[in-house]
């Protein structure tokens, strides 16, 4: 029995997820929560992730909610390279630091940010937040170095990235100006796989220049 | 060199660390940030920990921030027993899982009805409307009963059979509502239950003295704020409870 993977592309967790699956060649089934059609809120969804959310992962008969859980998990079951999830101490805590501030660093569920109109009372709190993470982010978990944790890409490079993205879905170039981040941001492609990277953001890229439809009021 | 421990008992993750560093043994300095005088934005700590939080670890040149980051570094470093963290894959993820949603989920509203009952009385001129601490207590709420729902079932602990740092720091974040008078424990007799067994896997003695100082939150006074920061204080609490 493979493992069943819930995600929607459109959020920044699931594309993590499905990133991580993709380039360790983990055989999973994808199996689609349309979150705009408010599949999350079903009855059905419920048996998978009481807690109505994407990413969830489904593997016999346990299930799992939450990226980070999930991320870990599959490393853990499919022996995935020690990069992601270095084995030396300082290293691993390094990723577990960076995977622990970004839950708040950004707040709002940032799914959102795909909409369009993006809700106005929201947007400035949001630009306020994202400016404030990007230093952060730079000054204390990028500083000079390749990656966050050193010289490899690992889950917190991924996670980062996605988040990054996420606010490029939205139409805003937070990249633009942004010199080390952007060089990091080709490191993290490259290292992904250009194809794998496209591929991942596709649903999310093409939802900004399309336009979405509003998702369902109890989002 | 010992391990530097960068700690307020005000704060829910920093008793986390405490409890895990003393219950396991772990030779370590307890540094005193006191957070209501503002020494998390001193320069001096801003060395340990740039992102002005605690806790924070000092292990030699390596620091690090981030209360789970600190617990999981500590629990390798020191070899500590397994049912605190798992070997067991499924078990860990169960661990992993919680640590990971307790962030927005169960923090942020502890947090919320915390301060709005303690600090703010003592920072601020007017007190906040009923109505906001209202809905925060629903949100709180809210919660408590996905916790029960979904984390903790019929279970003993959140991973099974033992206690792992999944409990503590759910228990943590539970004390905070108590500690300003909103007992979450009072008609849910199964998270009282769990709140037990945790308090005596931790210890009694252990537990009195992690808790001692949130637990004495009505003796704080407002001359305990430094006055230089009190205004950044102000806007530090009103962004958070915008």
């Amino acid at each position: 029995m493979v493992v069943e993977l819930y995600l929607d592309l459109l959020c920044q967790p699931c594309r993590s997820v499905y990133i991580f699956a993709k380039k360790n060649n983990i055989p999973f089934e994808f199996k689609h929560v349309e979150l705009l059609k408010g599949e999350h809120l079903c009855e059905e969804f419920d048996k998978v992730n009481l807690l109505r959310k994407v990413p969830a992962l489904r593997d016999g008969n346990f299930t799992l909610a939450e990226s980070i859980a999930i991320l870990l998990y599959l490393s853990r079951k499919f022996n995935t390279p020690d990069h992601w999830y270095p084995s030396d101490v300082q290293k691993r805590a390094r990723v577990d630091e960076y995977l622990s501030w970004q839950h708040t660093a950004i707040r709002g569920n940032k799914c959102l940010w795909a909409l369009h109109p993006f809700p106005a009372e929201r947007l400035e709190r949001a630009v306020e937040d994202l400016k404030s993470t990007m230093k952060q982010f730079e000054e204390k978990f990028l500083q000079d170095k390749p990656f966050i944790v050193g010289s490899e890409i690992s889950l917190a490079d991924l996670m980062a990235i996605a988040e990054l993205m996420q606010a490029l879905g939205a139409g805003w170039d937070v990249f633009e100006g942004r010199p080390k981040l952007t060089e990091w941001r080709h490191r993290v492609e490259e290292a992904i796989g250009k194809e794998l990277f496209r591929e991942a953001h596709e649903v999310l890229l093409n939802a900004r220049d399309t336009g979405a439809a509003p998702l369902p009021l109890r989002y | 060199m010992v391990v530097e421990l960068y700690l307020d008992l005000l704060s829910q993750p920093c008793r986390s660390v405490y409890i895990f560093a003393k219950k396991n043994n772990i030779p370590f300095e307890f540094k005193h940030v006191e957070l209501l005088k503002g020494q998390h934005l001193s320069e001096e700590f801003v060395k340990v920990n740039l992102l002005r939080k605690v806790p924070a670890l000092k292990d030699g040149a390596f620091t690090l921030a981030e209360s789970i980051a600190i617990l999981l570094y500590l629990s390798r470093k020191f070899n500590t027993p397994d049912h605190w963290y798992p070997s067991d894959v499924q078990k860990r993820a169960r661990v992993d899982e919680y640590l990971s949603w307790q962030h927005t989920s169960i923090r942020p509203q502890g947090c919320k009805v915390y301060d709005i009952k303690a600090m703010v009385p003592l920072l601020m001129d007017k007190p906040f409307p009923p109505e906001k601490l209202e809905e925060e207590i629903k949100d709180l709420n809210f919660s408590l009963k996905q916790f029960e729902e979904k984390f903790l079932q019929d279970k003993p602990f959140i991973a099974g059979g033992e206690i792992s740092l999944a409990d503590l720091m759910a228990l943590e974040e539970l004390v905070q509502p108590v500690a300003v008078g909103c007992d979450v424990f009072e008609g849910r007799s199964k998270l009282a239950e769990w709140r037990s067994r945790v308090e005596e896997a931790i210890g009694k003695e252990l537990f009195e003295q992690a808790h001692e100082v949130v637990l004495n939150t009505k003796d704080l006074s407002a001359a305990q704020f430094s006055p230089q920061l009190k205004e950044q204080l102000i806007q530090m609490l009103q962004k958070e409870l915008k």
